[in-house]
């Protein structure tokens, strides 16, 4: 079964600190995806740009609404994901808890709807 | 659920084989069977709708082809094998994908079973199915109630004042929410057990506590709470016998439960501690809650439950209130103050020690208590100041005590109860002024 993992935390935060400490959690994020990879939950995961770089969209009538920012102001924003395999919410909460973003963010924890791809 | 018994209820089925006839084994078991069905569908509709053509199958029967050696384990297979066709059914004329997928995943599930899985007590498991942290504590406990009590949905609602549709949802998302996010059954690993085990004793506290101290509702409902928590308690404590707690909690609940006849006037007014006619008080149920609590507190750390439990067993071993050990209880208060900081429990150890070393030493912790203003919302507070301020004989201050507390207090037995005590306070007032 398939996990999405969404890592929300305050990215002003991140921004503020210093180059080193910014280097250390890099390292640990690192050191998490390959550790992940080994066990063999991880399927994807990727580190997102800052909200202040998102672009929001929708279409209302036909008509295309392009505007800055993202889709809402929070508090904590998403800034990456990982997509895990576990074999229940327990093992993906404990995978979660090794986020290194889950000791100051939130991650959240949802279970993924599979669709195959129509052919 | 429901609907089996029903069935041999109405049929009145008596047919008496190996001294069990489908309704005893119905009472006894159906909850067992469905935390099976539960555990081997993955799913709770399924797995009722299961159980209870288990049952109609028996009916059907046993009376010509007799009872089976296992009744337990023929129900739990045939409910499984019900299950099945079902399932097949609907993928057949509802063309689902996501049947056909269940269905699958069923058979791949049941390839993995061993047989004797049939026969293992998974009431364990689901309790901590249903109280996993991942659920909201309101969806644990109606969900507990539901699977583990066999309560139907309108009881829980109607105990909990909480609209039936509004409890349906929540107990249908909870459901839910264990089958799509897959939420395991499982006893959970030791490093976890403590926490998760908390989360168990606590739901069935809560449910308890619903029922001992509801601040409305049904009395006949509210009983019912309080016996279903204690069944839990019970059966959790057969499950687990090494954990502390479980007994703690079950001693605790026995202790309390075994006042409530003499907890409430035939008036239907609460009848404080002091008051209480003991011995409508249930021996049987003191006797095995004392044990219980001296085997809990055997054990070494006493943790809340078998703090408050040893404080209710005080109480218990006093024949007369005037025998009450007040100094033990004070100081079980302080040691609860200091496993389970609260303003309540600082609270009742300022009553506990106004009775053991007079009223002035108990009001001067409640003046303190007042003035951090943390319980400005509790009735219980200028209660009990007015119950101090009285026993000094300062009318004036404990009639002003006692109206406040009334101000506040929204249950009609607690308001009773605390215009009473003011009309008494006002007539020694009006008294003392006529002299």
């Amino acid at each position: 079964m398939q996990y999405m993992l969404l890592i929300y935390s305050n990215e002003t935060e991140f921004e503020k600190l210093g180059a080193p400490e910014q280097d250390s959690m890099l390292k640990e994020y690192m050191d998490y995806s390959k550790s992940i990879a080994q066990s063999g939950h991880y399927r994807a995961g990727n580190e997102l740009h800052p909200t202040s770089k998102a672009t929001t969209v929708r279409v209302r009538d036909k008509r295309r609404l392009v505007t800055d920012g993202p889709f809402a102001e929070t508090k904590e924003q998403l800034g990456g994901y990982y997509l895990i395999e576990a074999k229940d919410l327990d093992e993906a909460v404990g995978i979660a808890a090794r986020v290194p973003s889950a000791r100051f963010g939130s991650i959240e924890v949802r279970p993924i709807v599979p669709h195959e791809m129509p052919s | 659920m429901g609907f089996g018994l029903t069935v041999a209820r109405r049929q009145g089925f008596g047919s008496l084989l190996d001294g069990m006839t489908i309704e005893q084994i119905y009472r006894e078991e159906s909850g067992r069977i469905l935390a099976t069905l539960i555990r081997l569908l993955g799913d709770f509709d399924l797995a009722e709708e299961a159980l209870q053509e288990a049952f109609a199958a028996a009916l059907a029967q046993w009376p010509t082809e007799g009872t089976p050696a296992n009744p337990r384990a023929w129900l739990v297979s045939t409910g499984r094998n019900k299950a099945v066709d079902r399932l097949r059914r609907r993928a057949r004329f509802e063309a689902q994908s996501d049947e056909l997928e269940r269905l699958t995943g069923l058979a791949d599930r049941m390839a993995e079973e061993p047989e004797e899985s049939m026969l293992s007590d998974d009431r364990l498991r689901l309790i901590f199915t249903c109280c996993h942290p991942a659920l909201s504590t309101e969806a644990q406990v109606s969900l507990t109630l539901r699977t583990l009590c066999g309560l139907s949905t309108e009881e829980i609602a109607r105990a909990f004042l909480v609209p039936l549709a509004t409890m349906a949802q929540r107990i249908v998302r909870a459901q839910q929410k264990i089958r799509d996010a897959r939420i395991p059954y499982r006893v959970p690993a030791d490093d976890e057990l403590p926490a998760r085990l908390d989360a168990v004793l606590l739901a069935i506290y809560l449910v308890f506590n619903e029922g001992y101290n509801a601040t409305a509702g049904d009395a006949v409902i509210r009983r019912e709470l309080c016996s279903e928590a204690i069944r839990l308690g019970r059966l959790v404590c057969a499950l687990m016998p090494e954990r502390t707690e479980t007994r703690a909690l079950l001693a605790l609940m026995l202790l309390h439960d075994s006042r409530r006849d003499a907890r409430v006037s035939p008036a239907g007014e609460i009848v404080l501690l002091d008051e209480q006619d003991r011995t409508l008080w249930d021996a049987e149920q003191v006797r095995e809650g004392l044990a219980l609590v001296e085997s809990a507190l055997r054990d070494g750390t006493a943790g809340p439950y078998a703090l408050q439990a040893a404080i209710a067993g005080v109480h218990a071993s006093a024949v007369r209130p005037a025998e009450t050990d007040w100094g033990q209880i004070a100081a079980l208060y302080s040691l609860l103050l200091w496993v389970q900081p609260s303003p309540v429990v600082e609270l009742n150890r300022a009553v506990a020690i106004a009775m053991a070393d007079g009223a002035p030493s108990g009001l001067r912790l409640l003046d303190e208590l007042e003035f951090r203003g943390e319980l400005a919302e509790y009735y219980l507070l200028p209660a009990a100041r007015g119950d101090l301020l009285r026993r000094m004989n300062r009318w004036t201050e404990a009639a002003v005590a006692y109206r406040r507390a009334l101000s506040m207090a929204r249950q009609g037995t607690e308001q009773n109860f605390l215009a009473r005590r003011l009309a008494e306070v006002e007539a020694q007032i009006s008294q003392e002024q006529a002299n």
